[in-house]
């Protein structure tokens, strides 16, 4: 179990006056194990749901439509932190992002296996032309196919290191990326609905909010910035 | 009585400089199974629908292996746990397994069938009535489904064609149009604008009047089922599922084409013929290919769904890429 020292520039007013712990303990153990262990849970389920047959007359489906919605909502999760940091001044949603998107990555390629085996790569039928024929004919898979080939440089560039070898600067516009391929999700998830589209315009309408809540405390930050000192304190 | 800070108790103090490893371990293990029982709980709530449970109906006319008719498959039937679990039936949800869950709300008995419209004498009739009118036969017949899967129903009911008949058209009537029970009570899925309500369907008349077009009053030799559209619903193998409206109401003949509902709802994916067409793709999927509920892969699907022989001559001269 690994716990996250405070770096010495990151000591707050709050702190300084405390005595310093011979061990600091982190206030949040167990948290990112539970993410993970919580974010696989909808895949235990599953895979029980299929040995008792809970999943219905067409299991194929079912899967395909579960994991979609999961990863969605996951990645939903995972932009959330942000806002959910600048709203309220936690800092342990910062914590599980991480974790949370690598999440959403697993059920998004898990979503993407299922549509191959509804293809037909498990019973022969398959054909890699069919694949790439729906892939380039229909915007509603060409959507969906472009979102988890987009998650694929995030989830390659989610190592400790990641950051450090590309340099913050570059790995923060990469993973903006994110933002887009929510979109693309959403709008994959809408198209594949065939009349009811509550679900889909209720995650649509979260994920714009999330979004709409960064550029609003951004705004109001850096006007903040303007009305006060003039100059930016941050290095 | 004046309370000290709480960094000056002598409790905190302790706790500050020597952490309590059996609390910490407490806490951490809270806090891993409240994050795994939120999170966890949380993407099941969203995400899992599970199906529902088949309940068997009584008899209609007894479980005998009958042979098979001219206008029969041979194909596997599809077990009648999936073939009343897997349904769509908006009227109920728009999940598969929401109108197995709900049939419960639809009483059946008494019905009353309105015969309308161009006829020479219009009537209401009783459900057990109507069906006494015709001998009951069995027509083991494909479906498929716009969605992309099929299944291989028995039914139970008669032609079509002789309800027309008996209903006397006049010189005028050009199409038969169906529409479904309206009722919230009963059909809870009609809360929900997702459609317009009532459903309607409507065929032409020389298509209700082909010896498939069927009306159906059982499935599988018992009562038809709510979910599969009881007591009385069209059955049309060669269109896609959505044409063989369920729990039918009224039937009325009519001089111009009737609006459908799904032709309302989306025109542009769901035309007025819905005939079975691997060569016109949904604008959103490939109607190439379905899956045969119970089967892993996907099979071609054939024209008209097969029934081209007995339907294909219904359509020469009309151009089934725009009057889809």
């Amino acid at each position: 179990m690994s716990k996250a020292t405070p770096s010495p520039t990151n000591s707050g007013a709050a702190t300084a006056a405390r005595p310093v712990p011979r061990r600091k303990v982190s206030k949040f153990g167990g948290l990112g194990p539970g993410i993970v262990v919580g974010g696989l849970v909808p895949m235990a389920v599953m895979l029980w749901d299929a040995q008792t047959g809970a999943l219905g007359a067409n299991p194929v489906q079912r899967l395909q439509l579960q994991t979609g919605v999961l990863s969605l909502v996951l990645l939903i999760l995972s932009l959330a932190a942000t806002p959910l940091r600048l709203v309220t001044g936690w800092t342990w949603p910062a914590r599980v992002r991480k974790a949370l998107g690598l999440l959403a990555f697993l059920y998004a390629t898990l979503h993407v296996l299922v549509y191959l085996v509804d293809k037909g790569i498990l019973n022969g039928s398959f054909g890699i032309a069919t694949v790439v024929d729906d892939v380039l004919k229909r915007p509603f898979i060409t959507v969906g196919f472009a979102a988890w080939l987009l998650l694929i440089p995030l989830a390659l560039t989610s190592f400790k290191d990641s950051v450090k070898k590309l340099g913050f600067a570059r790995w923060t516009t990469l993973h903006k990326l994110v933002y887009f391929v929510v979109a693309l999700g959403v709008v994959h998830y809408w198209w594949g609905v065939k009349k009811d589209h509550t679900e889909p315009l209720i995650y649509g309408l979260v994920a714009a909010m999330l979004l709409a809540l960064r550029v609003i405390f951004k705004d109001f930050r850096s006007k903040k910035k303007a009305g006060g000192a003039g100059k930016t304190a941050t290095p | 009585m004046t309370k000290l800070p709480p960094e000056q108790t002598p409790k905190s103090a302790e706790s500050e400089k020597t952490p309590n490893p059996r609390r910490e371990f407490l806490r951490s293990a809270g806090l891993f199974t409240g994050t795994v029982a939120a999170l966890g709980g949380g993407l099941e709530l969203l995400s899992r629908k599970p199906g529902a449970e088949a309940q068997a109906l009584p008899d209609l006319i007894g479980q005998a292996k009958r042979p098979l008719g001219p206008y029969d498959t041979k194909d596997a039937v599809t077990p009648y746990e999936q073939a009343t679990t897997y349904n769509n039936f908006y009227e109920f949800g728009t999940d598969k397994a929401d109108p197995a869950r709900m049939a419960a709300s639809l009483k059946t008995r008494p019905w009353t069938v309105k015969l309308d419209g161009e006829v020479k004498k219009a009537q209401t009739v009783d459900i057990d009535t109507l069906q006494s009118w015709f001998p009951l036969e069995d027509r083991i017949y494909r479906m498929r489904c716009v969605e992309g899967w099929s299944m291989v129903m028995p039914w139970l009911g008669f032609p079509l064609a002789g309800l027309i008949r008996r209903m006397d058209p006049t010189g005028k009537a050009k199409y038969v149009q169906f529409t479904s029970l309206l009722d919230t009570k009963q059909f809870p899925g009609q809360r929900s604008s997702v459609l317009t309500w009532p459903y309607v369907e409507a065929l032409r008349i020389d298509e209700a009047l082909n010896p498939l077009a069927f009306m159906a009053v059982g499935l599988n030799g018992r009562a038809l089922p709510g979910q599969n559209g009881a007591p009385l619903r069209l059955v049309v193998p060669w269109k896609y599922g959505f044409k063989s409206i369920k729990s039918v109401v009224r039937i009325t003949l009519t001089e111009k084409q009737p609006k459908t509902t799904w032709s309302i709802a989306a025109p542009d994916e769901y035309g007025f013929y819905a005939n079975v067409n691997p060569k016109v793709d949904h604008p959103r999927w490939s109607q190439a290919t379905e899956r045969r509920i119970g089967e892993l892969g996907r099979r071609p699907t054939l024209p008209f769904n097969g029934y081209a022989d007995q339907v294909a001559s219904l359509y020469s001269g009309l151009d089934l890429k725009k009057n889809f």
